[in-house]
């Protein structure tokens, strides 16, 4: 029989409302996978030791109101997200005790549509970072190749859904934090359009980059969470009211007759050849389900690194001016006065990544500088932002590109050189600065047994876009299943 | 134009972002800003003379809420965090010199 922890959302949370399955036992299942392989793996920073009383909870109630979308369904929660009375570091120790007064509104969302928090991932630092190599608590491991990076800063959250510790989980998304981590773990991630989900409770990093998404082994699973989670939220002025769609439903919808652009900035030079072919061959077979592609120019693509590191350091310098050793989380001991106090407690809480942001981001704000890096970057992202306008208003529905430029790579191959770190976000960094919605799904393996993630681009709230090609997509390639998972029984499993 | 980041700027920054740095970590970092800020000097050959700096994306339509008092976190949650905290308020070491 199959084990819980192997079962899509989707499936489990109909197997639960049918009353075939009970909360508590898929809670004990992904238990049991995290117990087993998150020694090697360690994507979990605090589980909760409550989730197994959460479900049970869930079992006794059952059918005392209407069934919920999410019913028993275990989440883990990037590190980064507020979890009430539930540890929440943000991969910092600047935060290493800090317990939440209360949820994110993304978190309460999934608690009210039945979902059980299973516990809190790793991540990079407040999300700085392209490996989660950059927590303060050790990287995580790549569950296709332990030797490497899981991807960041969502590392944690990709690698607790690849090794079926979860079926789903949230992580955050400022540069490509969900999508290159899901790219190479192989699972499907999504950052939606910048508003569609509340970032109250989220931990500011670039506020106006900054969204919640989620992570999945199934684009039809990540599909149902956004349907949870996104929404207009009075706590959050930056949230959007444009009202959703039926996700779940889009990925029925098909491709045909829709344009799929392949922006020529994208391809060629930089690019992993054999990740090229792997998203040629998605183009193809978005072409064999009716849909037409065709070349298309982002000419500002090569400015995007630039303007996303300046701008989003910028914004980091000001928002991580709160922690400060006063109202919670590290305080240095004996400091003599109260500038000291901030000095030394900073100095000591945070990682290297992050000191090296907040100076970036001081520096490209202080005087004498801020025209020469920030405006510029401002006007920058004015101009990134127009190539996607006109190409989205030339009638091209989507775009398809590859997620990242290389497969996952080493632990530790870029650490010293944040600059190579950096550039691993190429793909990604352009959408997030024109706030549009990127879907990453895998499109397989390579010579090497890695998986290859493609991304889609939609314009604003076109996510019901990006579900219609991802799930064609997903048809061709599956759900891919690391070597470190126990083999399933034949016949069974999620597609 | 050339940028040179020498070990004062990287102390002046570090001052002005209220972060104490290790000695041995002036250096590393002075190296690194070096190298990023050299790069982001591509944006030098954008034309953006009659560009205007982006507006922060805003979601569109969202009404603000109404001016009402609302509950919030009761003192001792808002303190339950704080390092250190005495009579209902948190406690910081001396502002002023004595």
């Amino acid at each position: 029989m199959t084990e819980p922890a192997d079962l899509s959302a989707a499936e489990l949370a109909e197997r639960i409302r049918g009353g075939d399955e009970g909360a508590l036992r898929v809670t004990r299942s992904c238990l049991g996978r995290i117990q087993a392989l998150d020694p090697q793996v360690r994507a979990f920073l605090t589980v909760n030791d409550r989730a197994q009383e959460e479900a049970w909870r869930l079992d006794r109630c059952r059918g005392q109101a209407p069934p919920a979308t999410l019913d028993g369904v275990p989440v883990a929660v990037k590190d980064n997200i507020l979890t009430r009375d539930l540890r929440t570091t943000c991969g910092s120790r600047i935060l290493e005790r800090f317990a939440p007064a209360g949820d994110a509104t993304a978190v309460e969302r999934l608690r009210a549509a039945g979902a059980v928090i299973l516990g809190k991932t790793n991540l990079d630092e407040f999300g700085m970072g392209s490996s989660t190599e950059n927590s303060a608590f050790g990287a995580t491991r790549n569950p296709w190749d332990l030797g490497r990076v899981a991807g960041g800063s969502s590392g944690g959250s990709a690698a607790a859904v690849a090794a079926g510790m979860v079926p789903l989980a949230l992580g955050s998304d400022t540069g490509g934090s969900v999508r290159q981590p899901a790219a190479f773990c192989g699972v499907v991630g999504l950052k939606p359009t910048y508003g569609r989900v509340s970032r109250f409770g989220l931990v500011a990093y670039g506020s106006s980059l900054d969204q919640i998404g989620p992570l999945g082994r199934t684009v039809r699973d990540v599909a149902l969470v956004l349907t949870v989670i996104e929404g207009a939220d009075p706590a959050d002025a930056t949230s959007s009211p444009v009202p959703g769609r039926d996700y779940v439903a889009a990925c029925e919808d098909g491709v045909n007759g829709m344009r799929i652009g392949l922006p020529r900035e994208y391809l060629g030079e930089g690019l992993d050849p054999e990740i090229e072919r792997a998203v040629l061959g998605a183009a193809g077979r978005l072409e064999q389900h009716g849909a037409g592609t065709e070349e298309v120019s982002l000419p500002h693509t090569p400015y995007a690194i630039s303007t996303y590191y300046l701008l989003a350091t910028a914004e980091a310098s000001s928002n991580l001016s709160r922690f400060d050793g006063v109202r919670y989380g590290l305080r240095a001991g004996d400091t003599g006065d109260l500038e000291s106090l901030y000095r030394t407690t900073r100095g000591m809480g945070f990682g290297a990544e992050v000191k090296r942001r907040i100076m970036l981001g001081t520096y490209a704000l202080s005087a004498g500088y801020r025209d020469a890096f920030y405006n510029t970057a401002q006007r920058a992202r004015s101009v990134i932002r127009r190539d996607f306008s006109q190409v989205f208003g030339s009638g091209v529905d989507l775009l398809l590109t590859a997620t990242t430029p290389t497969v996952a790579f080493r632990l530790g191959e870029k650490l010293d050189d944040p600059l190579a770190m950096y550039l691993s976000d190429v793909y990604t960094v352009t959408s997030s600065l024109a706030g549009l919605p990127a879907l990453s799904v895998p499109v397989g393996l390579s010579a090497e047994g890695l998986p290859i993630g493609a991304q889609l681009i939609g314009p604003p709230f076109g996510e019901d876009r990006l579900f219609r090609a991802g799930a064609v997509i997903a048809s061709m390639f599956g759900s891919p299943r690391p070597p470190l998972l126990p083999a399933r029984p034949a016949g069974t499993g999620s597609g | 134009v050339g940028v040179t980041i020498d070990r004062e700027t990287v102390l002046r920054v570090a001052a002005l972002a209220k972060l104490d740095l290790e000695r041995d970590a002036v250096e590393v970092f002075r190296r690194q800003l070096q190298a990023v800020l050299e790069y982001v000097r591509i944006l030098d050959s954008l034309e953006v003379g009659e560009i205007l700096p982006a507006e922060l994306p805003r979601a569109e339509g969202q009404p603000l809420r109404e001016d009402d008092t609302r509950p919030c976190l009761p003192i001792q949650r808002a303190l339950a965090n704080a390092p250190d905290a005495a009579l209902g308020h948190f406690r910081v070491p001396r502002v002023l010199p004595e």
